[in-house]
């Protein structure tokens, strides 16, 4: 089922994946099946996929967080947002059905489920930083309540109300709290065990603030401007609070070392 | 088979195809999609004498064809690089070339010093980084300077020393003169262009140091007529780079003058792209029944 690989080696190998599907799901956000039977198999949640522009003159890859993993089925689920107009996730999302994309992944740590045992999980994703938190609640067995934040069109919501408790904020109050994750924790008066949180820098300051606080802990996905994808080049860093084993300064690759990290380790 | 092998400054390599300086680590990620052995060397990022947190991000920007990077040289210092970097790469059968960079000459010096006994084939000091405020380019835009570091590092340096030149300068022959009386015996070119790019929405620069150097395709043309110039004007050999993603990019450079190439950028877009670049060469000289790759090197006058 896993396509275009031309050898087989120990290590992963940028492969040619077909689409299976896409749809657009909410303005500028497509959601996209594709066909990849060693990175479903090998995939975690809260992992990313580097996507590879046909176009010569687009060099580096696209960092797309995995959104669902179908093992079974060897096909993977990424739902992303088009950027702007001439950008790579536009020339993403014009992709069909039996269309060829190349993939190279699943690259990065992913959230630590083990970490999640015996705690009453919170997951909070704002924007396009929810379509990781729906692999990860899916595969989360215990108890969960998933805060979702959005600007103002929902997307995604209706597969997570599956999956347990869910509470939504929109910024222009269209749908569930008015404002951000933040104020509905608080005014929801909600508690847990830890947080798994995937979202815009300020939304994931917030909320490691609000663990802090409350004294739990909490695992974020960040994000930075990538070039190799695999830890090479150190241009995706985050600063870390202690001296990094790796790079012996204070500073994390984001994805490889990460892209999720407990949030007392960074520095955001 | 076609031979593959060529020569830089007494060191034999199986072919000419090397990594790029920054843009493969110290080898041990891209190991998982390209068999170091079959590379003609790996070259490292750049080591201080002291470990280098680099700049704030974003540190990367796309450009057409291209890419802009401000890294600023973020590096573990020189002995984790002994104790970690070095002893993997040794496991493979491939020439080490390790980037040397610094603040002052005596950075240089001490790094180069400290690498005297250790199993490193080639040193690739860094006089041409874009990125960083001292050093770097400080003594690459400067013809006497120039001379005058690698006169000094010679004096410390066990290995054959390649100076690493900057494009971003008025006549690069000028600067290869410089480097061949300070006692180089190789050179590498080119190292990035500096460019800059803005981004109209927030009215910002796209990388937090404002310029970065440039690098990828777009860049290429530059850097053959740039090797095909210092191939003329002096008598060391050259390693060739700047936007070199397949065999047909890389023969270009060899038949300009260089004796060897360095592939970067490249690897971003396909991490396994510098062996496959081995393979094309390979096959271009068996279609075009060239019995030796050294007979290509400077093939164009």
């Amino acid at each position: 089922m896993s396509c275009g690989k031309s050898v087989t080696r120990q290590g992963r190998r940028k492969e040619n994946c077909r689409i299976l599907s896409q749809d657009c799901i909410g303005e500028n956000i497509y959601s996209l099946w594709l066909e990849g039977e060693d990175i479903a198999n090998a995939a975690v949640p809260g992992q990313f996929l580097s996507l590879y522009s046909r176009d010569k003159s687009r060099l580096l890859p696209r960092p797309i967080s995995i959104c669902e993993i179908d093992r079974e089925g060897g096909r993977l689920r990424l739902v992303y947002r088009v950027t702007g107009k001439n950008t790579g996730t536009e020339e993403f999302s014009r992709l069909c059905p039996g269309d060829i994309l190349q993939v190279l992944g699943p690259l990065g740590n992913g959230f630590p489920l083990e970490a999640a045992k015996g705690r009453h999980m919170l997951l909070i994703g704002g924007g396009i930083g929810i379509p990781p938190m729906l692999e990860t609640a899916k595969q989360l067995k215990g108890e969960k309540t998933m805060i979702l934040g959005y600007r103002d069109q929902l997307f995604l919501q209706e597969e997570f109300s599956s999956l347990g408790r869910i509470y939504l904020a929109t910024e222009d109050g269209s749908a569930g709290t008015k404002g951000n994750v933040l104020n509905v924790l608080e005014e929801k008066h909600l508690s847990g065990g830890g947080i798994f949180a995937c979202g815009p820098a300020p939304m994931l300051r917030a909320v490691s603030a609000w663990a802090a606080g409350a004294g739990i802990p909490c695992w974020i996905s960040m994000e930075e401007r990538m070039a190799c994808g695999v830890g090479a080049c150190l241009a995706c860093v985050c600063g870390s609070v202690e001296e990094d084993t790796h790079s012996h300064v204070k500073n994390k690759r984001i994805c490889r070392d990460g892209p999720v990290f407990l949030s007392t380790e960074v520095e955001i | 088979m076609s031979k593959m092998q060529v020569e830089l400054a007494g060191v034999t390599l199986k072919n000419p195809v090397m990594t790029a300086s920054g843009t493969f680590g110290s080898g041990e990620e891209y190991s998982e999609f390209v068999d170091l052995n079959r590379l003609g060397a790996v070259v490292t990022k750049g080591v201080a004498s002291v470990p280098w947190p680099g700049n704030p991000t974003p540190r990367v920007a796309e450009t057409p064809s291209g890419m802009l990077n401000a890294i600023g040289l973020q590096n573990p210092g020189i002995d984790v690089f002994c104790e970690r970097d070095l002893p993997f790469l040794k496991k493979f059968d491939t020439r080490i070339v390790v980037n040397v960079c610094g603040r002052t000459v005596e950075d240089y010096c001490a790094v180069v010093e400290r690498l005297g006994e250790a199993p490193v084939d080639l040193l690739e000091i860094n006089v041409s980084c874009p990125n960083v405020k001292e050093g770097g380019i400080a003594f690459g835009q400067n013809p006497r300077a120039l001379e005058a570091i690698t006169r000094e590092v010679k004096k410390y340096a066990r290995q054959p020393i390649i100076m690493k030149l900057s494009p971003n300068v008025t006549d690069i022959t000028e600067m290869a003169r410089a480097a061949e009386a300070g006692g180089a015996d190789i050179l590498s070119l080119i190292n990035t262009l500096t460019g800059m790019k803005i981004d109209i929405h927030r009215r910002c620069f796209a990388l937090a140091n404002k310029t970065g150097g440039m690098s990828g395709p777009a860049v290429r043309p530059v850097a053959v007529r740039m090797v095909y110039q210092t191939a003329n004007a002096v008598k060391l050999p050259i390693i060739g780079m700047g936007g070199i993603a397949t065999a047909e990019d890389a023969l270009e450079f060899l038949m300009a003058g260089a004796t060897a190439v360095s592939v970067g950028t490249a690897s971003f877009t396909n991490p396994h792209v510098t062996e496959e670049i081995v393979d094309g060469l390979q096959t271009f000289l068996e279609e075009e029944h060239v019995e030796d790759i050294r007979s290509l090197i400077g093939a164009v006058r």
